[in-house]
C-alpha cells in the first residue's frame, strides 16, 4: 500500500522513519481530501442534473439553512484540518531536535555549490558523506545569500541563512546516493547548485572519516576532472587547484572546455578574448589578475557580469597559485579518466 | 418598476454611459464616471494579462527540455520574475476589485458614482504610472529575483530592482486609493432600501477587500522602500553582512503578499456567489455566512503570514501557531464552498458560460484550499516548500480561482457593459478549453513537486522531464482557449445581439437599469423592494416571476 502510493504520487524512495512518517501523513490527507470531493462534487452533480432548467421562468422556493447545517459546515472540515495538524506538527517538531549524540556536519551553502565540512577538519565540497543508521545533525549557514538545502528521499529542507546558523537532523537508513538540491531561488546558477548525499556503510565512512583526520586522502574531493593536467610534486599548481576549488571558481569556469557561466580555464592563458566593449585582450597574468579582482572590468564577449570580486578574500600567494593553475592548464592534456561519476542522473548542458 | 424593461424584443439603451456625455478619446481619458473608469481598469489589465500570459508560454517552452531550450539562464530568471510581477501587481490584484468592481459596486449600492470620484481617475492613472515605471524597468534590464524580491539577493544582485520596485511601489497607492472608495461609497452611499442585510455579496466581498487593500498595502510599500534603499544606499536592513536581518524582509514581505493572496481570492468569491445565485435562479444558501466569512477571512488572513517561514529558521513555537491560525483561514473558504453547493440545492440551474466557470472555480479552490491546508500542517510544507507543488498550489487556489471568476464575470456582465451578447456557443468551447487547460498545466506540476523538483530551476535533471513537457502540453490548451475567448467577444462587440436589460433573469440589483447602463446608473432609482438574491415567488402575487430568458439565449 505505502509503495503502491508512493509511486503513484511520485514520490521519491523515503530514506529515514522520517520520510515515511510524512508520506504516512501525505496519503491520509490525499485520501481525506479525495474522499472529501467525491463528496462535494457527487452531490454537486445530483443536484445540477436533478435541478437543471427545464423551461424559462421556473421559480424557486427560498431554501435558508439552519444552524445546524452552518455547524457541519465548519465543524466536519475543522476537526480534520485539525487533526492533520496534530500529526504534522509533531514530525515537524521532531526535525528540530536532534537526538544527543548525533554527528555534527557543518554545511555551508554559497553560490553556487554545498560546502560540508567535519569536526576535527576534513570538508567536502558538493558530496556529503554520512554513516548509515546513525543520526546526523546539519548545522546551515551561507556565505551570500539564502539558499535552501533540501534532499526530497529525506522529506527534508532547511534554509540556509547568511548571518546565522539553522539546524535539522536526519538518520539515513539505507546506503546509496541521493541528490541534494537548493530550494531558495539564488541566482543565475540556482539550478546548478546540486551536491550529492553519500550515505556510506558505517565502518566505510569510519574508514573515510579517518583517512581525512590524518589528511592521507584529503584531495579526494576535489579529485582531478577530464582533461586536467596531474602535476605532481609541484605545490603551487597545487595550492592554485586547491584555492580554485575552494573558493568557487571551478564551480563556474570548467577546466576541460566545456562552456559554462564563465569561461574555460584550459588554453586560457594567452588566448585572444573579445571583451563586451568589442576589444581584443590576450589573457596574460595581469589579465587574470585584475579579473578575480574587478570582474567587470573587461568582460569577455558573451557571458554575464556575475562573478564577485574576490578582492580580499584570497591572499596575493592565493591569488599567484590561481594564476599558475589556470596557466598550466593546456591541451594536449594527458586524458586522465573521470574521477566515478555521480549515480544520479547529471543536468545535461548544452 | 423594471417589468416594462423586461419586455421582449430586448432594446439597446440609446442613452448610455458609452456615449454621455461624449464619445471622444478625451472624454473618456478625462471622465470621472466609475463605469468608463472601470472599463479602463478592465482594458488595462486585460493587457497586461496578454503580458504575463506571453511569458508564462516563453517559459513553459524553455522547460520542455533540461538545459537551455530557446533561452539563457539569465533571461529565464528575468521572465519567472516579470511574469510573477505583472501578473499579480498589474493583472490579478486589480482587476476584479477596480475593473469589476468599480463598474458594479456603485450601482450595486443605488448610488449614482463612488463617493470620491476624483479619487477614482486618479487610482487609474497612478496605475498606469506604476505599470509603465515596471514596464520600463523591464525593458531597461528586468530584474532577476523572482516576484518575492528575497533579501539579500535582491539588495546585492546587479539586475535594475530599483525601478520594479519603485513601479510596485505606485501600484500600491492605486490599491489604496480604490479601496478607501468603496469602503466610504458602501457605508455612505447605499440608496434607500438597500440595508446591510440587502448588500448584494458582491459588495460584501469587495468590501472585505478593501479592507486589506487599506490596511496591508502601505507594509508592502515600506517593505520594498526598504529594499531600494539598501540596494541603492547600501543601508543594512536586511543583509546581514552590512548588519540587517534577511528574514526580517519575509516577515515584512508576506505580511502584506499573505493578505494580498485574498485580496485576489475575495473578489472572485464574490463575483461567484452573484454567478452561482444567477444561474441557480435562486436565493443564496446562508447569506450572512457567505458574507461574513468574507470578513473572517479578512481578518484571520492577517495572522498566518508565518505558514511562509517554515524552512526558514522561524521557532517552532511560531510554526505551531501560524499553523493552527492557517487551519482557521481555511475554513471560512469551506464554509463558502458548501454554501455555494447548497444554493443548488431546488433551484433552476442554467448551464450557460459563466456557470460552467463555476464549475471550474469548485475545482480549483477546493484542491487548491485542500493543498494549502496540507502545506499549513508543517512537516508536509518542509518537504513541498519551495518546489513545484507549491507552485502548482497557489496557480490553483490564487490563479485559478481567480482566472475563473473573472471569466465568469467578463461574460456575466459582459452584456450590462456592452449592451451584448457574446456567442454562446463559443462560450462553451472557450470556457471547456481553459478549465480542462488548467487543469493539464498544474496537475503534473503537483506531481513535480512531490517528486521533489523545486522552483525556478532553468535546468532540471531528466528525470524529471516527462511531467514538465504534459504541463506544457497544458499551457498551449489554455493558451488556444483564451485567444478563442478573446476573438469572440471581440467580434460579439460589433455583431453580438443586443441583451436587453437583463438577459439573465437575474434579480441583481445592477440588471434593474437598462443595458448599457446610463450615466446616472438608474434612470428612476428602484425602490429595492426585494434582496440581490431572492428568487422565490412572493405570496399573493403570481406576476412575480422573474422575466428570464430572452429569445436570444
Amino acid at each position: 500500500m505505502n509503495e503502491f502510493l508512493r509511486k503513484l504520487l511520485f514520490l521519491p524512495p523515503q530514506l529515514s522513519q522520517h520520510a515515511r512518517d510524512v508520506d504516512g501523513l501525505h496519503f491520509f490527507v490525499i485520501i481525506t481530501t479525495m474522499v472529501a470531493g467525491l463528496l462535494i462534487f457527487a452531490t454537486a452533480l445530483v443536484f445540477m442534473i436533478r435541478y437543471r432548467r427545464r423551461q424559462e421562468g421556473e421559480s424557486t422556493p427560498e431554501v435558508q439553512p439552519k444552524h445546524w447545517h452552518e455547524a457541519v459546515f465548519v465543524g466536519v472540515p475543522l476537526a480534520f484540518f485539525l487533526l492533520w495538524f496534530a500529526i504534522g506538527y509533531p514530525q515537524y517538531v521532531e526535525t528540530t531536535q536532534p537526538p544527543p549524540g548525533a554527528m555534527d556536519v557543518f554545511v555551508q551553502g554559497k553560490k553556487w555549490m554545498w560546502k560540508f565540512a567535519y569536526q576535527g577538519g576534513p570538508s567536502s565540497l558538493d558530496v556529503l558523506r554520512v554513516p548509515v543508521g546513525r543520526p546526523v545533525r546539519l548545522l546551515i549557514t551561507s556565505r551570500d545569500v539564502i539558499h535552501s538545502f533540501y534532499v526530497p528521499e529525506l522529506r527534508l529542507k532547511q534554509d540556509a541563512l547568511p548571518g546565522r546558523y539553522t539546524q535539522t537532523w536526519f538518520q539515513a537508513e539505507q546506503p546509496g546516493r541521493y541528490q541534494v538540491f537548493c530550494a531558495e531561488y539564488c541566482g543565475l546558477s540556482h539550478s546548478g547548485m546540486l551536491a550529492e548525499l553519500v550515505v556510506l556503510p558505517a565502518a566505510e565512512f569510519d574508514a573515510w572519516i579517518a583517512d581525512q583526520r590524518r589528511g592521507e586522502a584529503r584531495a579526494q574531493d576535489a579529485a582531478l576532472s577530464a582533461g586536467e593536467q596531474a602535476l605532481p610534486g609541484s605545490s603551487i599548481l597545487e595550492q592554485g587547484r586547491r584555492v580554485a576549488a575552494d573558493q568557487g571558481c571551478l564551480k563556474c569556469h570548467s577546466v576541460d572546455g566545456t562552456r559554462h557561466i564563465g569561461p574555460t580555464f584550459i588554453d586560457l592563458y594567452g588566448r585572444q578574448e573579445k571583451l563586451t566593449t568589442g576589444e581584443v585582450i590576450t589573457a596574460d597574468e595581469a589579465y587574470l589578475t585584475r579579473s578575480m579582482m574587478d570582474p567587470a572590468a573587461q568582460l569577455v564577449a558573451g557571458y554575464q557580469n556575475v562573478m564577485p570580486s574576490f578582492q580580499g578574500r584570497m591572499t596575493p600567494p592565493e591569488v599567484a597559485a590561481v594564476v599558475e593553475y589556470i596557466k598550466s592548464l593546456k591541451t594536449p592534456a594527458v586524458a586522465a579518466g573521470p574521477s566515478e561519476g555521480p549515480v544520479y542522473e547529471p543536468t545535461p548542458r548544452k | 418598476m423594471s417589468q416594462h424593461l423586461e419586455s421582449s424584443p430586448p432594446v439597446y439603451a440609446e442613452r448610455n454611459y458609452l456615449n454621455t456625455p461624449a464619445t471622444g478619446l478625451k472624454s473618456w481619458l478625462t471622465t470621472l464616471d466609475h463605469k468608463r473608469i472601470g472599463v479602463m481598469f478592465l482594458i488595462a489589465t486585460l493587457f497586461f494579462f496578454a503580458v504575463g500570459g506571453l511569458f508564462a508560454m516563453l517559459i513553459r517552452i524553455e522547460l520542455l527540455t533540461p538545459g537551455p531550450t530557446i533561452m539563457d539562464a539569465m533571461t529565464y530568471n528575468r521572465l519567472f520574475t516579470l511574469h510573477g510581477v505583472v501578473m499579480i501587481f498589474l493583472f490579478m490584484i486589480p482587476a476584479i476589485p477596480s475593473g469589476f468592481g468599480n463598474f458594479l459596486l456603485p450601482i450595486m449600492v443605488g448610488a449614482k458614482d463612488v463617493a470620491f470620484p476624483r479619487l477614482n481617475l486618479l487610482s487609474f492613472y497612478i496605475y498606469l504610472l506604476g505599470a509603465v515605471i515596471a514596464l520600463g524597468g523591464m525593458i531597461y534590464g528586468g530584474a532577476d529575483t523572482g516576484w518575492t524580491f528575497y533579501t539579500p539577493y535582491s539588495t546585492t544582485t546587479t539586475t535594475k530592482v530599483v525601478p520594479i520596485l519603485l513601479g510596485a511601489f505606485i501600484l500600491g497607492f492605486s490599491s489604496i486609493l480604490t479601496g478607501l472608495n468603496f469602503i466610504v461609497t458602501v457605508h455612505t452611499l447605499r440608496a434607500p432600501g438597500i440595508t446591510w442585510n440587502k448588500l448584494p455579496l458582491f459588495v460584501w466581498s469587495i468590501y472585505g477587500t478593501s479592507v486589506i487593500q487599506i490596511l496591508a498595502t502601505p507594509v508592502l510599500g515600506m517593505t520594498l522602500l526598504l529594499v531600494a534603499i539598501e540596494h541603492a544606499f547600501g543601508w543594512g536592513i536586511f543583509d546581514p553582512g552590512r548588519g540587517g536581518d534577511p528574514v526580517l524582509f519575509q516577515h515584512f514581505f508576506w505580511f502584506y503578499s499573505h493578505p494580498a493572496v485574498y485580496i485576489m481570492v475575495l473578489p472572485a468569491m464574490a463575483v461567484i456567489s452573484e454567478v452561482v445565485c444567477a444561474f441557480s435562479h435562486k436565493n443564496i444558501f446562508g447569506y450572512k455566512a457567505v458574507a461574513y466569512s468574507s470578513l473572517g477571512i479578512a481578518f484571520v488572513g492577517f495572522f498566518t503570514w508565518g505558514h511562509h517561514l517554515f524552512t526558514s529558521g522561524q521557532s517552532a513555537f511560531n510554526a505551531g501557531i501560524f499553523g493552527v491560525l492557517s487551519m482557521f483561514v481555511g475554513i471560512f473558504t469551506a464554509i463558502k464552498i458548501f454554501n455555494w453547493v447548497a444554493t443548488m440545492y431546488r433551484g433552476s440551474i442554467s448551464f450557460k458560460t459563466p456557470f460552467l466557470y463555476f464549475i471550474g472555480f469548485l475545482f480549483f479552490l477546493f484542491f487548491g484550499g485542500m493543498t494549502g491546508i496540507a502545506l499549513a500542517t508543517v512537516s508536509l510544507d518542509i518537504h513541498w516548500q519551495d518546489t513545484y507543488f507549491v507552485v502548482a498550489h497557489f496557480h490553483f487556489i490564487m490563479v485559478g480561482s481567480t482566472i475563473m471568476a473573472f471569466l465568469a464575470a467578463l461574460h456575466y456582465w459582459w452584456p450590462k457593459i456592452t449592451g451584448r451578447m457574446y456567442n454562446e456557443r463559443w462560450g462553451l468551447v472557450g470556457a471547456t478549453l481553459v478549465v480542462s487547460g488548467f487543469v493539464f498545466t498544474f496537475l503534473p506540476q503537483f506531481l513535480l513537486g512531490n517528486e521533489g523538483m523545486p522552483r525556478r530551476y532553468f535546468n532540471y535533471p531528466e528525470r524529471f522531464q516527462a511531467l514538465n513537457v504534459a504541463s506544457t502540453a497544458g499551457a498551449s490548451v489554455l493558451g488556444i482557449g483564451f485567444l478563442i475567448i478573446l476573438i469572440y467577444i471581440l467580434v460579439s462587440l460589433k455583431y453580438g445581439p443586443v441583451a436587453g436589460p437583463n438577459p439573465w433573469g437575474s434579480r441583481g440589483y445592477e440588471w434593474l437599469t437598462p443595458s448599457p447602463p446610463p450615466l446616472e446608473n438608474f434612470d428612476v432609482l428602484p425602490a429595492f423592494e426585494r434582496g440581490p438574491h431572492e428568487y422565490h415567488e412572493l405570496p399573493g402575487s403570481e406576476s412575480a416571476a422573474p422575466g428570464a430568458g430572452t429569445s436570444h439565449a
